[in-house]
């Protein structure tokens, strides 16, 4: 294989990474590692430091559209950031305490019971938890354009301490392991904080980047992130996050939420195999 | 329910900044892909060289002076690295550009809770590095 025909195979499969991590609030991660590693056989070292990158670029890509039509909700971000930046700090501090392999099987079953618990599927209105002060306070609530529905859609969440808390995890997560853990992000603000589907992947999206430019730093220090190996993933993941950032609207909630469950399991399984074979 | 979405021209700002970061570091990644290959024609026609190219133990620059520094001469490898860091760098403006626009509404406790925010980013940088 050539130099050309190596960026171009990683272009495009980064195109669709890209595509499907906005799309869905993911940074990629799951896609870009193992074809990097399994496919091309690029050192695992490499293949992370091109990931984080791939996270940031998701984000970024996508997130000046998702601003615009009030996907992403800023205050909502802004918020649930407490939790993610002190959580890596946490776990960059705590890291080498805890060996990879547990975490991995930690983070695989979280993962599987979130996509369990997403599975059964909408809350009908009489099973929301009660309005929260603290959200009203924080003003937490927006609304959005639905483009697949033709009509404005007004929200508030729910249960913003227990959002943060779980926020806090997942950076935790993000600082041990090096990866956006959007997977984490968006059972989080789904599941307690009852927002819509496309806020909270849209929201995620606009998240990771924070997240992921805090551990990148300290990969280009350590001489991860080769720039042959990674401008293919960075180019191919913008574009493919633009063009995901322009779907997200038409398509339907349900064909995102069914879509993210069946990622959810797939990084769950990964990442258990990651843990249990090393 | 009360609804409120933030005043247009904060989302314009913020939408703003991630685009020109977005744009300007594609532009550089870019730039420097097509004078790698310019620099190295056989990267068009040969295997060998995509071993060299992606194995860990090779010197690509990994200082920000480094990075500078050659990408001053142009070569394209330290053009991507530039671009990278600038990718890098835009969430982290994205930050601390919504500290000046809260800052601008009078939303104090905003204010506040994204200047905690930044600070943390940076601390994280910190324990990183010293970890």
């Amino acid at each position: 294989m050539t130099p050309l025909v190596f960026f171009a195979i990683v272009a495009l499969i980064s195109f669709g990474a890209g595509f499907l991590g906005s799309l869905l609030g993911l940074g990629g991660g799951m896609i870009v590692v193992p074809a990097l590693t399994l496919l091309l056989h690029i050192d695992i070292r490499l293949a992370i430091g091109a990931s984080i990158i791939s996270v940031i670029a998701t984000s970024s890509g996508a997130a000046a559209a998702y601003v615009r039509d009030h996907l992403a909700n800023i205050r909502v971000a802004m918020f649930l950031e407490i939790g993610t930046t002190a959580g890596a700090i946490t776990g960059a501090w705590i890291a080498g305490l805890l060996h990879p392999r547990w975490l991995f099987v930690l983070f695989g079953s979280i993962l599987g019971y979130s996509a369990l618990a997403m599975l059964r599927g909408k809350r009908r209105p009489q099973e929301r938890h009660a309005q929260s002060p603290l959200a009203h306070q924080l003003r937490l609530g927006g609304s959005y354009f639905d483009d697949a529905r033709g009509e404005e859609v007004a929200y508030e969440p729910t249960r913003p301490l227990f959002g943060l808390a779980l926020m806090y995890v997942a950076g935790i997560v993000s600082g041990l392991l090096g990866i956006g853990s959007g997977a984490l992000k968006v059972p989080a603000m789904d599941l307690a904080m009852e927002l819509p589907i496309k806020v909270s992947t849209a929201t995620s999206n606009f998240m990771i980047g924070v997240t992921a430019a805090a551990s990148a730093g300290l990969y280009f220090a350590r001489g991860q992130i080769d720039p042959f190996v990674t401008a293919p993933v960075a180019l191919g993941v913008l574009a493919g996050a633009f063009a995901g950032s322009k779907t997200l609207g038409r398509i339907s909630s349900r064909a995102v939420r069914t879509t993210f469950v069946v990622v959810l399991i797939l990084v769950s399984v990964q990442m258990l195999v990651r843990g249990v074979w090393g | 329910m009360t609804v409120e979405n933030e005043p247009k021209w904060v989302d314009v700002a913020i939408a703003r900044l991630l685009r020109g970061g977005v744009l300007l570091s594609t532009f550089i990644v870019a730039a420097g892909v097509v004078l790698t290959f310019v620099h190295h024609p056989s990267y068009v026609r040969s295997a060998v060289a995509l071993r060299q190219l992606t194995e860990p133990e090779q010197a690509f620059p990994h200082t920000v002076r480094g990075v500078v520094g050659d990408a001053r001469h142009a070569r394209g490898q330290a053009l991507i690295t530039l671009g990278l860091l600038l990718l890098i760098a835009t969430p982290v403006a994205r930050v601390a550009l919504s500290i000046g626009i809260f800052a601008v509404e009078r939303d104090r406790l905003y204010t506040a809770i994204t200047i905690l925010v930044l600070t943390l980013l940076l601390l994280s940088f910190v324990v990183g590095a010293a970890g």
